[in-house]
């Protein structure tokens, strides 16, 4: 990455060397922001950072624009060591329009930089932005390094020359805020010089006007003497090998496409569009040429019920949605329970009841999953932590299906779907064989002496059932909702044979335990208080327990991969403590389970705000229940 | 899982599970199940590349009965499930068993999507009117005032005509039989097996127990002539007794005619083939309910492409362009770095 240097001839101007850095980019919702700052991660990850994002975005597409509802955020945190969130107050915020301002100055630490789009500033949209006076001139932002500057306007000179018009023009003032803040932090100039270039290659007039714009705004930066000089951050110091930046729903489309090499099944996804699990969607659709079939359905019933009938047919079925979309599924999930055919139910948790917060994370579909349908219907969940960890979480969810010929619930959220970090690759060769055995011969026999499939024969190992399919010659069998007798699967309304049924559906699953790793303390494990987590809190539990041992206290966690069954060795390594603390981004669903499981005084640490956890939240949730005397 | 073998012969005793039927004495069910297990034998099937697919009602324990794959799912989605089989499994021949509740009211959003997406698939729809399993509410086709359970002063809402909301949703292949002649509906059932895509069959079924003898003014042997009117592709529709009665096509409507009245050249012929479906659609719409001429036979039967094999092609093109997925490149498809 030497265009650092060249791109810097900033002799008079030395870059000054620091560890990390938290950038927010703010504006109105056609600004850009979204783009600016996932171009801003990418440059950052190809430097070699390490890093960690948290696009904010609103559900309208289009809010009225200046009002802080249409405020759409992008945070980024990049440092040259490991890090796990995406920062707690931001360092920098580049402020596009005074709602932006409004809605997040609060955040900004105290005495961060801030860049303000002064042209934005007008009475009208103040107003709009619900500013009485001019911040800028109020003492509102006493206390904050203030960059103000002409956007805008600077942005439109730079493009005079490529005869944009005016209002073009504007459009391209989110690549000159890109381009100081470039300068700013020494990103290489290069791959987005070139990336404008493939991403706007369908017209050659935007990419010469942002191009131009992103100039600009580097050339200011180096040039306006507002800023005493550059920053530098050294990429971080990642183990050796080949990385990409990867966003949680993509890592997860692509655990899913290898899933389906891994198995040697052709890949099936039945969905229907829903925020924020569409992308999902959109990525598989793309890779036809792995035998992926993708098919958008008529509603979110038929995306599984479509998946489900694939699944009978010998696909390595999928259905991927969020919590509104999991509740219609419900009773086609219950119907792959009773056919134990193998199915993955792809659920991208936003904020509830009902639509909620679309755009927004949450974490509050544990319970639903675990128990959100009728009659007895367990089934195995696996919740993704990271958002590169989706690969290997989506691998495993259908691993599990697979072998155990179950629907599998594979949790994750807004927050791993969307934010990015960087990912090294995993050696192909060393991904797990997940492929599955389906019946040849007959098993059983009829009452009439004729060799026939018995679907509801077990394996006695994994006690999943013997798997015929369609096809295959001398094993024509039916499958289906009503209770089915033991081993022949005729259709049973014995009472004592349903009791059985009920048993050993409940049993396979509970026996998975066994085929699961053990759970892991990593801390102090000689702590009196250990933090359990699940799902995308890691990164900020990880900070949390990090500052707490920053002060010489001891503190131990243990993070969950697998919420049903639960890690077998997990009710042992409670015993070894005394405080329990659980933080969630619901109400307290896991430590319900604990509660129930264990018998431990599980405590919560809740959060239900649409935004992750920070560090520092855990942190002191920590250090509370430390104090706290009992 | 093809085979080059030639395909065995089969009698109706091959088509028959073990299990023992259990639908009402005297119910329509039976001699529907007995048509299709008398039709399949002459389709040139292996039963093992035969999957019946059905929802929940009476009708749906139709795969129970068949000596085939099957799946007896819930209520309303088979459509949607059959679409992901047929889908994934364009070597199997895949049929939907369903009622009227099932297809036309709890699952009407599946049964309109598979027919407009026209997937490879072969609808039975059971239209007896009432809801039989649940005990005898109305359904969506029970016509106006209907007296039910649920409905002591009579049903107020409008019933749906199958044939009118299959050809409304653009399907390429409709038809409508009934369960008192086995002949013709051996004959549906083969025509809606042959035809690439989507097909539906309506199919008047007694449901002895709930709501007996709906379609006894009409179906009846005796009445049959006189009110059923058959529809035989590129032939004059004509009925009655003597065949003294036909369809005329007359001011952009259907209406009724005596064929000594109109002459013969006045009555409109039958084509199941034309794009347009508004013809067809007339056609569903000449009776107001069975205690009129009704119209049986063939409706529409147009060729589209099938839903499923436009999957396959786009797969196949993929293939041709990108050469088969490798996971390795899949990996490395953005933006890489090295770390030494
Ligand atoms: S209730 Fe009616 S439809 Fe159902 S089995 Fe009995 S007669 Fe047949």
């Amino acid at each position: 990455m030497s265009d650092t240097v060249q791109d810097q001839p900033a002799a008079a101007q030395p870059a000054e060397s620091i560890d990390r850095v938290i950038i927010r980019f703010a504006g109105d919702s056609g600004d850009g922001m979204q783009l600016t700052g996932d171009r801003f991660t990418s440059a950052s990850a190809l430097f070699g950072n390490d890093l960690a994002t948290l696009p904010d975005f609103p559900a309208e597409i289009r809010a009225p624009a200046g009002t802080i509802a249409g405020v759409s955020a992008f945070q980024v945190h990049i440092s040259d060591h490991d890090i796990t969130t995406p920062g707690d107050a931001p360092n920098v915020l580049v402020a596009m329009n005074p709602a932006a301002l409004h809605s997040d100055l609060y955040r900004l630490e105290k005495g961060g930089s801030l860049i303000v789009n002064t042209d934005a500033f007008s009475d009208r949209n103040l107003a709009k932005a619900g500013y009485d006076a001019d911040p800028l001139h109020d003492g509102t932002l006493d206390g904050y390094k203030v960059y103000e500057i002409p956007m805008t306007e600077l942005t439109k000179k730079s493009v005079e020359h490529l005869g944009v018009k005016p209002r073009d023009a504007e459009r391209s003032k989110n690549f000159f805020a890109l381009g100081l803040v470039s300068w700013m932090y020494t990103r290489p100039v290069e791959p987005t010089l070139e990336w404008i270039k493939t991403k706007f290659a369908k017209s050659p007039q935007v990419i010469d006007a942002n191009t131009a714009a992103f100039k600009a705004g580097h050339a200011f930066g180096e040039t306006a003497e507002l800023f005493d000089h550059p920053y530098e951050i050294e990429p971080a110091d990642h183990e050796p090998g080949t990385y990409t930046n990867i966003t949680g729903n993509v890592a997860l489309a692509w655990g899913l496409v290898a899933a389906g090499q891994l198995s040697g099944m052709p890949l099936f996804l039945g969905s229907y569009p829903i925020t924020p699990a569409s992308d999902i969607l959109h990525e598989l659709s793309k890779h036809k040429n792995f035998g992926v079939r993708t098919m958008q359905a008529e509603d979110e019933i038929a995306g599984v019920g479509a998946a489900l009938g694939a699944a009978f047919g010998g696909h390595l079925a999928i259905t991927t949605t969020s919590g509104p979309g999991v509740a219609l599924k419900g009773e086609t999930i219950g119907l792959a329970v009773s056919l134990e055919l193998p199915l993955v139910v792809v659920d991208i948790q936003r904020g509830g009841p009902s639509t909620g917060l679309p755009t927004k994370t949450e974490a509050s579909d544990l319970l639903m999953a675990l128990y959100g349908r009728h009659g007895e219907s367990p089934m195995p969940i696996v919740a993704a932590s990271t958002p590169a960890g989706c690969f290997a979480d989506a691998i495993e969810a259908c691993r599990i299906a697979l072998k155990y010929r179950t629907p599998v619930f594979l949790l994750s959220d807004g927050y791993l779907a969307n934010g990015a970090e960087p990912w090294k690759l995993p050696d192909v060769e060393s991904l797990p064989d997940i492929s599955t055995e389906f019946a040849t011969e007959p098993n059983g026999e009829n009452p009439g002496g004729d060799a026939v499939h018995h679907p509801y024969v077990r394996d006695p190992d994994t006690m999943a059932r013997a798997w015929a399919l369609p096809g295959t010659p001398g094993l024509e069998h039916r499958v289906g909702g009503l209770e089915k007798a033991d081993g022949s699967g005729n259709v049973s309304y014995s009472p004592e044979n349903h009791e059985k049924m009920t048993h050993l559906r409940q049993a396979k699953i509970d026996a998975i335990a066994r085929d699961i790793p053990d759970a892991v303390v990593e801390g102090d494990t000689d702590a009196d208080l250990v933090v359990v987590g699940w799902g995308s809190t890691w990164g900020a539990i990880s900070g949390g327990i990090d500052r707490v041992r920053a002060r010489g206290r001891k503190v131990a966690r243990i993070h969950l991969r697998h919420l049903n069954p639960l890690p077998p060795n997990l009710g042992d390594l409670l015993a070894g403590f005394d405080r329990f603390l659980v933080p969630e981004m619901n109400l307290g669903q896991l430590s319900k389970v604990l509660r129930a499981e264990f018998l431990v005084d599980a405590r919560s640490a809740t959060k239900v705000k649409g935004l992750p956890f920070t560090a520092s939240e855990i942190e002191v949730a920590i250090l509370d229940h430390m104090e706290d005397v009992r | 899982m093809s085979t080059t073998a030639p395909v065995p012969e089969t009698t109706r005793k091959d088509w028959m599970s073990d299990q023992e039927v259990r639908w009402c004495p005297g119910c329509g069910d039976y001699s529907i199940l007995a048509a299709i297990q008398l039709a399949l034998p002459d389709m040139g099937l292996r039963r093992e590349e035969v999957a019946f697919v059905s929802g929940i009602g009476c009708a749906a324990r139709f795969p129970y009965y068949m000596n085939t794959y099957g799946m007896h799912s819930i209520h309303g989605r088979a459509p949607a499930i059959a679409t992901g089989l047929a889908m994934a499994r364009p070597d199997l021949h895949v049929f939907v068993v369903s009622g009227d509740g099932d297809a036309l009211s709890i699952g009407g959003n599946h049964l309109i999507h598979a027919l407009r997406r026209n997937v490879n698939i072969t609808i039975l729809l059971f239209n007896n009117q009432i809801y039989g399993l649940t005990k005898g509410q109305y359904s969506p086709t029970s016509e106006v005032g209907k007296v039910t359970k649920s409905t002591p002063f009579g049903s107020i809402d409008r019933p749906f005509n199958p044939v009118s909301v299959a050809l409304g949703a653009e399907a390429t292949f409709v038809a409508r039989t009934h369960d008192m002649d086995r002949k013709h509906m051996i004959e549906m059932f083969k025509r809606a097996h042959a035809h690439k895509g989507a097909s539906i069959i309506e199919i008047y079924q007694n449901c002895n127990v709930f709501n007996d003898g709906a379609f006894g003014q009409i179906t009846a042997k005796d009445s049959r002539d006189a009110m059923l009117v058959p529809l035989h592709h590129g032939e004059p529709i004509r009925f009655g007794n003597e065949n003294e009665r036909g369809v005329v096509l007359d001011r952009g409507g259907l209406r009724l005619a005596d064929v000594a009245d109109v002459g013969e050249d006045a009555l409109l012929v039958h084509d199941e083939t034309r794009d347009d479906p508004s013809i067809a659609f007339m056609l569903s719409r000449l009776a107001h309910g069975p205690y009129e001429p009704t119209p049986v036979g063939v409706f529409r039967a147009v060729e589209r492409p099938e839903y499923g094999e436009g999957v396959n092609q786009q797969l196949a093109a993929a293939q041709d362009d990108k050469g088969p997925g490798d996971l390795h490149t899949l990996l490395r498809s953005g933006a890489t770095w090295d770390v030494g």
